[in-house]
This record gives C-alpha cells, structure tokens and sequence, in this order.
C-alpha cells in the first residue's frame, strides 16, 4: 500500500509454502504402519476450519451467514471429536506392548524345553 | 484479547498440531501425538469462542457435533475405517462451502470490506469449490467402500464409464472456472448467481471425477479426498486472512498428497491413470485359462502339519482376510505356532487393505504385537530363507507376473512370496485379483492350495495344531 506495508495475501502464501515443506518432511518420517491413524488425525485437523464456522456462527445480528455458521460448526464438530477420538482408539490397539513381551517370554520357554 | 495474542495463540495450535503429526513417526510416540493435537485444538476453538461476539449457538453445535462424533468413534468397526474417513472428508467440504457463503453473505462478520475485494473473492471461490468437490467426492467414496452399489449405481465399486467422459468432465471444469471468474468481477450484489451455479457444478464434478474409478484404487482416492479436504480448508484460511487454517489445512493436503503419491506407487500406477480410471472391477476376466493348468489343493490338517514342523513362517494377509474376519483366528494360529517355537511374522503391502496403513490396523485389533509386522521393504529379504509364506486373502500384491516384461502389472513392487521354500495359499476360489490377470504363483511345485473361506479353514488350522 505504502511501498513498506506487504498485501496480508502474500504474507498469507509465505505461510502456506513454508507449511506445505513442513508437512512434507513430517509426513514422510511416519512409519506406513501408522498410515490409517494419520489419516484420521489429519481429519481432525483439517477439522480446525471448526474456527471459521464458529466466527460465521457468532458475528452478533442473528442473519443467514450464522444460520449457515452453526451449521457448519455442527457438521465439523463431529471431525473434530470423532477424528481424534477414533484416532485414539486404533493408537492404543498398538499401544499393547504387555502380550508381545509374553509371547518372547512363551517362546523362549518352547525352545528350552 | 489483542489480535497479537490470537495470532500467538494461533502459532501456539499448529505447532502442536504438527508435533501431532510427528509423534506417528513411532507406535510408542503416537499417542503422544495425538495428546499434541487434541490440546492444539482445544486451544484453537477457545480462543475462537473468546473472540467471538454471540456463542451460545456456536457451543450448542460444538456440542451436538461432539456427541455426534463421540458415538461414531466409538462405535465404528475397524474395518469400517475407509468408510468413516472418506464420510469425515466429505463433512470438512461441506463445512468449507458453509463458510465461503456465510462470508459472502457478511464479510464485515469476519473483518472482510464490503464489496468484496477480488483478492478475496480468488480465494472464496478456490475455497469453495475444492470443498464442493471433496464434499460430493467423499459421499461417492463412502458409497463404493460401504457397498452401497447394489442400492445405488453411482455407488457401484466397479468403474462407472461412459463414452465422451473425460470431455464432459473438461468441459464441466472449464464452466465452472468461468462461472468463478465471474463470480470475481461480478458488481456487488450480483455475486450470488455465479457463486451458487459455481457451487452447483462443483459437486456435479465432484461426483463425475469419482465414479470411473474402481474399488482396486480406492485407496489413492481417499488419500486424494484427504488431500482434498486439506486445500480446502487451506482455501478458507486465505479467505478469513487465518494462518493457523493455512498451515492446518496445508499439513493436511501434503500429508494426503504423500499418501496418494505412495499408495500409486505401490500399485505401480501413475496418478493420472488413476484420476481417469477404468480400472480394477474387471474381475475374472482372464480367469478362464486357469483350469488347464492343474494346482496342487490340500486341507487345512496338512497346512497345520506343514506349518507345525516349519521353523519360519511368514503370513502374508490381504484384503480378502479381513472381509472374512480372520484377523483374530489368524493371530490365534500365530501364537499357537510361536509356542511351539516357531519364527512367525507377517508381511504388509502398502497396499492390503482399503486404505494405506488399514491392514496393520486390523492385525493391530486383533492383539497381534506390532513387532511381529513387517512392511515390504523391511521383510521381501526374508522370503528366501523363509520355509513357510503362507498367503491369506492376497492375490495380486504377490504375483511373480510382476517381474515379468510385458505382464500387465510388470513393475508394481510385490511381496516375494515364491522365495519360499513352500508357499501355501487360502483363496476362496481360483478368481482372479483386482487387476484381473492370472497368478502364477498358484501353479508353483512348491505351492499348496487350500481353498475356503479364510476364517473357516484358518480356525480349522488352529484345531489341528496339536
């Protein structure tokens, strides 16, 4: 505007790039077994767009925009919940190192005897 | 509260919900992980409310979202996985379009100038009609994974093709950004009609670009939905000028686009092929000129006979064991063996199972230890030394067709089941995989098979195991 003030569009894309590298070295150190986990809890963030229907929901004058925001909070609030939630239960499925530990332990035993 | 300490808040939320992502680089950090993003969220929608003038409608969604969410993660089955994720896709869409239009309807409600200014008006429609497609795309997927074709064609798991597809779908596409740009340049008040044609066509699209593609790659769709469902909500970030939305939203769409870029390059397809589609549904269509060739059949007593005297043995699960069932006869079998001293493992194609990582999952259900599974790359060495590979469910990841010049599937990385010094092989019947080709694997010297349903003659094997 003045030549010194940038356009909050290209501050905007500096974000988005540098987050898209982020995201790419990130992603590729998880292990392919975990791969369905990460898809759930990048659907609970993704989720996070929950921010702007809560803002589109609540701007004070009652008007379709917030008829059109609580309805978008709704729909995402299931992602937001659910997303992490599911998440949760298939990490603790591979949290169960206790029954591998007994299985070496079962195995030593067949082979010594 | 200052827009500096939203925006530090704000800063505070995607930090933490990339360490999300990072803490799934192990099993034993991932919980962790997913601690990280839960309390990244949590941040994200308090701030939120606090800047927010009236919330009580706000917090009676959150509310009925959550107990909506709660219920279905609760309750889902691990098979059901594909499924749920391509329905949470879809709501991640839908809820981008809400809020594109809710902006146009009252941009000073989130700071925006009245009219519209262009800039803003690039990013609503790129907002807007990459969540319409992932909205309608996913509700398409959820329909193929749930099986829902019989009740519906649009739904049906085999490719739904006609002549002059693409073009449409060109000619569809090249509309709807015309529609956007006039949408851009549209004199206030006039924005509604080419937004809403725009919208409208975007999920027409979004339907059209799903339904040619076969139930063999649903596993790059979803990964591409994810993907999807992250520029979207990246595109509403740009519009409401947030970045925790574009740096959310962009993990997302990166995380989804590595997905899709390793679930394409485990089927050895390119991701155009894949886009296009046509392929995978066309089963049996070489199955014919298996019956001249004979194949050595056993019973489950001789598998048990086979495995009990064995001293490695690795299993290679695919799809077909968890749509029997079998995960858990199967690791019941596994343990049975490993108390008599046999080296049991299980071998994972990236690509067994309806979504990367699903198969691991499923044997993660069923209490097998993760140490005792091994993906591709870490366990192919191993076959050659292996005395027993014992296919379950699996046809096409381990064709030694693939090997071969000229073969349809020639380069697709494959599980190296025939290095095995015997290889026995649960099948429901001589049909062949996916892609519709013969496997020579079956005809091996070495090769047993043992036909049946896998859950049947897998609880047959534990019985015999003495």
């Amino acid at each position: 505007m003045h030549g010194v003030v940038v356009d909050p569009i290209i501050t905007n894309l500096t974000v988005f790039v540098l987050a898209i590298f982020v995201g790419y070295h990130v992603v590729w150190t998880v292990t392919p077994a975990l791969h369905t986990p990460l898809m759930s809890v990048t659907n609970a963030i993704s989720s996070v767009i929950v921010v702007g229907a809560i803002l589109a929901s609540g701007p004070g004058p009652f008007n379709g925009g917030s008829v059109l925001g609580t309805i978008a909070v709704a729909l995402v609030a299931i992602n937001t919940f659910g997303g992490f939630l599911v998440t949760e239960r298939m990490l603790e499925m591979f949290k169960k190192k206790e029954p591998a530990k007994r299985d070496a332990g079962r195995k030593e035993d067949g082979v010594k005897k | 509260m200052s827009a500096n300490a939203i925006a530090l808040w704000y800063l505070l939320a995607s930090v933490l919900f990339i360490l999300a992502l990072k803490g799934l680089s192990h099993p034993l950090t991932a919980r962790r992980g997913n601690r990280f993003g839960i309390f990244g969220m949590t941040i994200a929608v308090l701030v939120t409310l606090a800047i927010t003038r009236r919330v009580d409608f706000a917090i009676g969604a959150l509310a009925i979202g959550g107990i909506i969410g709660y219920l279905v993660a609760k309750r889902v089955e691990m098979t059901q996985m594909p499924e749920l994720v391509a329905g949470m896709h879809s709501l991640v869409g839908l809820a981008a379009v809400l809020i594109a239009m809710a902006v146009v309807s009252n941009p000073s409600a989130f700071g925006i100038p009245e009219p519209l200014p262009t800039g803003n008006r690039v990013e609503l429609f790129l907002g807007t009609f990459v969540g319409m497609m992932t909205f309608s795309g996913s509700i398409i997927a959820f329909g193929k994974l749930a099986g829902l074709g019989k009740q519906f064609r649009l739904f049906s798991s085999a490719p739904v093709v006609f002549p002059g597809q693409q073009l449409t779908n060109l000619v569809i596409a090249l509309v709807m950004l015309a529609l956007g740009v006039m949408f851009v340049i549209a004199r206030p008040g006039g924005e509604w009609v080419p937004f809403l044609l725009m919208t409208g066509i975007a999920f027409v699209l979004g339907i059209l670009i799903i339904i040619p593609i076969g139930g063999a790659d649903m596993p790059v769709v979803i990964s591409m939905l994810n993907s999807y469902s992250g520029w979207a909500a990246s595109g509403i970030g740009f519009s409401l000028n947030n970045p925790l939305l574009i740096v959310a939203g962009s993990l997302v769409g990166s995380s989804g686009a590595i997905l899709s870029y390793i679930m394409c390059k485990a089927m050895n397809r390119s991701f155009f092929s894949v886009i296009l589609g046509g392929f995978g549904g066309a089963e049996g269509a070489t199955a014919g000129s298996a019956e001249q060739k004979s194949v050595r059949s056993g019973s489950p007593d001789d598998v048990a006979f086979l495995l009990g005297n064995a001293e490695s043995v690795i299993i290679v699960p695919g799809y077909g064991l968890a749509v029997a069932r079998a995960q858990h006869a199967v690791k019941e079998m596994a343990q049975k063996l490993i108390s008599k001293g046999v080296n049991v493992r299980y071998a994972i194609h990236p690509v067994a199972g309806r979504m990367p990582g699903h198969m691991n999952v499923l044997l993660a259900e069923a209490e097998v230890p993760y140490d005792q599974v091994f993906e591709m790359e870490d366990i192919n060495g191993d076959f050659g030394t292996a005395d027993i590979a014992f296919v379950l469910g699996a046809n096409d990841v381990v064709n030694p067709l693939a090997e071969e010049k000229g073969s349809p599937i020639y380069g697709m990385p494959i599980l190296e089941a025939h290095k095995a010094r015997t290889v026995l092989v649960n099948k429901r019947s001589m049909a062949s995989g996916y892609a519709g080709i013969d496997n020579p694997l079956f005809y091996l010297d070495k090769t047993m098979m043992v036909f049946g349903d896998a859950k049947k003659v897998v609880e047959d094997i534990v019985k015999a195991i003495e």
